[in-house]
C-alpha cells in the first residue's frame, strides 16, 4: 500500500527514463504560468483604470481575461498535470516510462496548441463557451496531445510489476477517460456542430465543472495521495476511505455546474444543487484522509514539497465547500453574479491545483534530473509568496463577492454601488495576484535554469565524444 | 483491487450517467424548441435578429462582454394585482370599498376575493399577473429570462457575473442607437463612475470634411471631441448596437407569464 516501498528498485533509471518528457512537459507549463498569471494581472488592470486599455483590442478586459484563465488551465495545470502523472505511474508500475519519446512529441503539439488558442483569444477569435474559448484549430491540437500522453501513460501502467492498484492509480486512470470524453463532448456540441439555443449552456456549464472541478480534483487528490504518505512516511488513512471518497466523488460531482438562476428547465438545477449537497462527502473523507494521514507524522514540512502538498489539499476543501456553499439556494441569493463564484475557481486552480504541481514538481525533478535544484532557496520563498498570494487573491474576491451581492440583492441600493464595493476589493487583490506572479518567476526560474545545466551538460559530453582522440584501430591506414 | 479495467468501467458509467443527464437531455429536451406564441396574442417569438444584430453578437463574442455582463433576470415569483377599471353606477360604494382592500401583491385566491367584492359592488375590475424578484425590482426586465429568449443565438451569451449591469432587456431601457454608441465609446460620459472600459478602438477619429456625417456621435456638452473632428463608429460599433438594441425579451410566454 505505501508508495515507499518501490525504493528497493533501481529507481534512479526509471527517474532517468522520465527527463525527456517531463522537461518538456513542465518547461512550457512553467512559462504558460508565468504569461497567465501576468494576463491576469494585466486584466486586472481595467479595474483600477478603466481607459487602460481602450485603445488596444488585444487587451480589452473580455479578451484577456478569458486568455489568462485558458494559459492557466489549459497551459499550466494540465501539462503539469500529466507530466507529474507520468511519473507516478512509472515509479508505482516500477518500471521505466513506456514509449518515451510519444509524450516528447505530444508536449512539442500542446504547448504550441495552447499558443495558438491564447494568441486567438486575443485577435477575437474566441468561441464565447467559457473554459473552451480556444478556436479550433488548437483543440485538435491539444485532443491529439492529450491522447497520445494517455497512450504512454497507460502503457506505463501496464507494465506495471505488482497488480495491485494504488489509490493514485484509480484517481489518475479516471482523468485519462475523463479529459478525452468531456472536451470532445463540448467541441462537437458547442463549436462543430452547435446545439440549438440554452442546450449550449447546460453543456458548457457540464463541461466546465467537469474540468475545473472534478478533472483537477482527480489529477490534484491523486498527486497528493501519492506524495503525502510519500513524505509523511506513514500510509495512507485509509484506503477504503480513499477508495469511498473516489466513487463518491466521480458519482456526484459529475452533476454539479448548473446555476440555479440559469434559463433552463427546473430539474437541471434541482439536480445539481443535490449533487452539490452530497459532494460533500467526498470533500469530508478528502479533510479526513489528509488530517490523518499527516498527523502524528514527525516529518516537518520546513516550506518544503510536503508543505505545498499540505495546503493545496487544505485548498481544494475549501474551494470545494464554497462550489457546494454556491449550489445551496439560499446562498446562491447572494453570491450569484458576483465574485465569489472567480474566487472559488481562482482558489481550485491556482490555490490547490497548481501548489499540489508545484510542489509534486519540486520533489521529483531533482530525482529524474539527476542533480538537484539550482536555487532550493526558491522553494521556501515561493511557498510563501503563494499562501500570502492565494489569500489575498481569492480571499478578497470572495469578500468583496458577498459584499457585491449584498447590494445586488436589495433593489434599493444603486447598482453602481454593488460594483463600487466590490472595486475596493479587487484592488487589494491586485497585490496577492502580484505575490503569485513573483512566485511563478521562481518556479519558471527553477525550471529553466535545471533545464539550462542539462543542455549544457549533454552539450559538453557530446563535445567530448567528438574531441576525444581516436583509437588506433579506428583509423584507416 | 487489481483490475484496471474495473475502474476504467466504473468511472465510465460516473461520467456516462451525468453525460445523459447534462448532456443528451437538454439536446433532446431543448435542442428541438421553436418559436413561442405570445400570450394572448397572435405574435411569435422570438423573431430572427436583423442582420447587423447578428454580427454584432459576434462582436459581443469576440470581445468577452459576457465576461462582465449577464442577459439573465431573476425572477422569485409572481404576484396579481387588481386594478378597478370602471366604478358602474355606483361609484361612491365602489371607491368607498376599493379604499378598504389591498389590491397589490396578491396570491390568486385573495385576488379572485377581492374582485368578487368589487364585482358585487357593482365596479368592473381586471385581474393583473405581475412578476416580482430583484431584479425584476431594479427595472431589468419585466419577467423572467426562459430558455426561448435565446432561440436564434450561437453562442448564447448568458453571462454569470455582473461588473456590469444586466442586459437582457438593455434595448427597453436606453432605446436611442446614439446613446449605445457613444456610451461604447466613452461610458463614463453617461454614467457617472461607470467601471466599464470604454471601446475607442471600435471608432474612428477624423476630421469633420465638407459636412458633418449623419453617422458622428452625438455628444452631450462636456465630452464633445475637439473642434473640427468627428468620431465615427466602425462597422463592428454599429452591429454590436444594433444587437444590444435587439435585447429586448418584453412579451409574456407561457413559461413566464405577466398581463403587460
Amino acid at each position: 500500500m505505501n508508495p515507499t516501498a518501490t525504493k528497493n528498485f533501481n529507481t534512479s533509471e526509471i527517474d532517468a527514463s522520465c527527463r525527456v518528457p517531463l522537461l518538456a512537459l513542465f518547461g512550457g507549463a512553467a512559462l504558460w504560468l508565468v504569461v497567465g498569471l501576468a494576463l491576469s494581472l494585466a486584466a486586472i488592470m481595467t479595474f483600477h483604470k478603466p481607459d487602460m486599455f481602450a485603445d488596444c483590442p488585444l487587451l480589452t478586459y473580455g479578451r484577456v481575461q478569458a486568455a489568462a484563465n485558458n494559459a492557466l488551465l489549459y497551459g499550466f495545470c494540465i501539462p503539469a498535470g500529466l507530466g507529474v502523472m507520468l511519473w507516478i505511474f512509472a515509479r508505482l508500475s516500477q518500471s521505466e516510462l513506456a514509449l518515451p519519446l510519444v509524450p516528447v512529441v505530444a508536449a512539442n503539439i500542446w504547448h504550441p496548441g495552447v499558443l495558438v488558442g491564447v494568441v486567438a483569444i486575443l485577435l477575437g477569435d474566441s468561441t464565447g463557451f467559457a473554459w473552451l474559448e480556444f478556436s479550433r484549430g488548437s483543440s485538435v491540437l491539444l485532443f491529439a496531445a492529450f491522447l497520445l500522453i494517455a497512450i504512454s501513460a497507460v502503457a506505463t501502467f501496464g507494465q506495471r510489476q505488482n497488480r495491485e492498484l494504488y489509490p493514485s492509480h484509480w484517481f489518475l486512470l479516471a482523468a485519462l477517460l475523463w479529459f478525452p470524453w468531456i472536451y470532445s463532448t463540448a467541441n462537437l456540441f458547442l463549436v462543430a456542430w452547435p446545439v440549438r439555443g440554452v442546450a449550449q449552456v447546460a453543456i458548457d456549464s457540464w463541461f466546465a465543472n467537469n474540468l475545473v472541478f472534478v478533472w483537477l480534483a482527480l489529477v490534484g487528490l491523486g498527486t497528493a495521495f501519492y506524495f503525502l504518505p510519500k513524505l509523511t512516511g506513514q500510509p495512507l488513512q485509509t484506503y477504503y476511505l480513499a477508495l469511498f471518497s473516489f466513487w463518491t466523488l466521480t458519482l456526484f460531482g459529475t452533476w454539479m455546474g448548473i446555476a440555479a438562476s440559469a434559463p433552463l428547465p427546473a430539474w437541471m438545477s434541482a439536480a445539481s444543487s443535490a449533487a452539490a449537497a452530497l459532494t460533500f462527502v467526498p470533500v469530508l473523507a478528502v479533510a479526513v484522509i489528509a488530517v490523518k494521514t499527516v498527523r502524528g507524522s514527525d516529518v516537518s514540512c520546513k516550506g518544503g514539497s510536503l508543505c505545498y502538498v499540505k495546503f493545496g489539499t487544505a485548498a481544494f476543501v475549501l474551494s470545494a465547500l464554497m462550489l457546494i456553499a454556491e449550489a445551496c439556494p439560499q446562498i446562491s441569493r447572494v453570491t450569484a453574479f458576483t465574485w465569489f463564484g472567480p474566487a472559488q475557481v481562482q482558489l481550485q486552480i491556482l490555490g490547490f491545483f497548481t501548489i499540489v504541481m508545484c510542489g509534486a514538481i519540486y520533489e521529483l525533478l531533482p530525482r529524474v534530473m539527476g542533480f538537484g535544484l539550482p536555487f532550493p532557496k526558491f522553494v521556501r520563498l515561493q511557498h510563501w509568496l503563494f499562501m500570502l498570494g492565494i489569500v489575498l487573491w481569492a480571499g478578497s474576491l470572495a469578500v468583496g463577492g458577498v459584499a457585491q451581492g449584498m447590494k445586488l440583492g436589495n433593489p434599493q441600493t444603486a447598482f453602481a454601488d454593488s460594483t463600487g464595493v466590490a472595486l475596493i476589493f479587487l484592488r487589494v487583490g491586485t497585490t496577492g495576484l502580484l505575490f503569485l506572479l513573483l512566485g511563478s518567476l521562481l518556479f519558471a526560474a527553477n525550471i529553466f535554469v535545471m533545464t539550462l545545466k542539462w543542455k549544457l551538460a549533454l552539450l559538453k559530453s557530446l563535445l567530448a565524444a567528438v574531441k576525444a582522440p581516436l583509437k588506433t584501430a579506428e583509423v584507416k591506414s | 483491487m487489481k483490475n484496471g479495467f474495473g475502474i476504467f468501467l466504473a468511472a465510465f458509467i460516473a461520467l456516462g450517467v451525468s453525460w445523459c443527464g447534462f448532456v443528451l437531455a437538454p439536446v433532446l429536451q431543448l435542442g428541438t424548441a421553436q418559436q413561442a406564441s405570445v400570450l394572448n396574442s397572435s405574435d411569435i417569438y422570438p423573431l430572427q435578429r436583423t442582420g447587423d444584430a447578428t454580427l454584432g453578437l459576434q462582436v459581443y463574442r469576440a470581445n468577452g462582454c459576457a465576461a462582465c455582463h449577464t442577459e439573465q433576470v431573476r425572477q422569485d415569483g409572481v404576484a396579481c394585482e387588481v386594478v378597478l377599471t370602471s366604478t358602474g353606477k355606483t361609484p361612491v360604494v365602489v371607491s368607498n370599498l376599493v379604499s378598504t382592500l389591498k389590491l397589490t401583491g396578491l396570491t390568486k385566491n385573495e385576488a379572485d376575493a377581492a374582485s368578487d367584492k368589487i364585482t358585487a359592488a357593482g365596479g368592473s375590475v381586471e385581474t393583473r399577473i405581475v412578476p416580482v424578484g430583484r431584479d425584476i425590482s431594479r427595472g431589468w426586465g419585466l419577467r423572467q429570462t426562459v430558455a426561448t429568449d435565446f432561440l436564434y443565438d450561437y453562442p448564447v451569451q448568458v453571462g454569470s457575473l455582473r461588473a456590469g449591469p444586466d442586459l437582457a432587456n438593455i434595448a427597453v431601457r436606453a432605446p436611442d442607437a446614439n446613446w449605445q454608441l457613444v456610451h461604447l465609446y466613452a461610458p463614463q460620459a453617461l454614467v457617472k463612475n461607470s467601471a466599464m472600459p470604454p471601446f475607442r478602438f471600435l471608432f474612428e477619429v477624423r476630421k469633420i470634411g465638407d459636412a458633418p456625417s449623419p453617422d458622428a456621435l452625438q455628444f452631450p456638452k462636456d465630452f464633445a471631441p475637439p473642434a473640427g473632428c468627428e468620431i465615427m463608429p466602425t462597422p463592428e460599433a454599429k452591429q454590436l448596437a444594433a444587437y444590444l438594441l435587439s435585447l429586448r425579451a418584453d412579451v409574456p410566454l407561457y413559461d413566464a407569464p405577466f398581463t403587460p
